[in-house]
């Protein structure tokens, strides 16, 4: 089931990754912004297509505290158990 | 209704300011005005002896008018202690129809896509004075409040 949500999480990535950044060097343990170069803005379209697949919504907390993938899947479990 | 409150906060000035009028504006979109004064100073190089409006321009007034006055709004309702907007934008995809001349009054409308944690998405077109659709596309960009 984890490993699910994470593959899922991973192909929303992809659409967002700088073209210079491959989809290997995503982990679980990625930072978003200085790791993986993703801007705000599109770390924006992340969270709104992890809501779209994900049926769930996210607050401005939880965008907050989103730095790492590990963090995002968190957030969906969190709001998936609620 | 003036809307004077919002086009004080634009962070723009002569002579990168595209707005002169708001007309209308809500939470879910806006519509303003500008003109194009025939004595800019880039008309003497767009194009040699044929002043057009620069597209980069043309989207730049669909920007101030359908992004940042309408994100200052958005910012104003959220919050009543607005203090200066910071505002960058992310994306642009634009489609230009016919040329706006000098001396031209065009009409912005924007329509909100969202706008979720800063970042505001919106559908904007231009009409000219004679109703006739100029431009139109996607912006998106960042907005907030900046304090201090």
């Amino acid at each position: 089931m984890k490993e699910e949500r994470y593959q899922i999480l991973k192909t929303i990535i992809k659409n967002y990754l700088p073209e210079d950044v491959s989809i290997d060097a995503v982990s679980q343990e990625s930072n978003f912004v200085s790791e993986l170069n993703i801007n705000s803005a599109n770390l924006v379209d992340i969270v709104l297509d992890v809501e779209d697949e994900f049926d769930i919504r996210l607050e401005n907390e939880d965008m907050e505290e989103m730095l790492t993938v590990n963090d995002a899947l968190a957030i969906i479990d969190k709001k998936l158990s609620a | 209704m003036n809307y004077k409150h919002i086009i004080s906060q634009l962070p723009y000035n002569k002579p990168f300011l595209f707005v002169d009028t708001i007309e209308q504006i809500d939470t879910n979109g806006v519509t303003g005005g500008y003109t194009f004064a025939a004595d800019a100073d880039f008309y003497n190089g767009h194009f040699t002896n044929n002043p057009i409006t620069p597209g980069v321009l043309l989207t730049e007034c669909c920007a101030q008018i359908g992004l940042v006055c309408l994100g200052i709004y958005l910012l104003q309702q959220e919050k009543e202690e607005f203090a200066q907007v910071a505002i960058g934008m992310s994306s642009s995809e634009m489609e230009f129809l016919v040329p706006v001349l000098p001396n031209e009054t065009v009409r912005v409308t924007s329509q909100k896509t969202y706008f979720r944690f800063g970042k505001l998405k919106c559908s904007v077109k231009m009409h000219n004075s004679r109703g006739v659709l100029v431009c139109k596309g996607t912006l998106s960009g960042m907005i907030k409040n900046q304090h201090g």
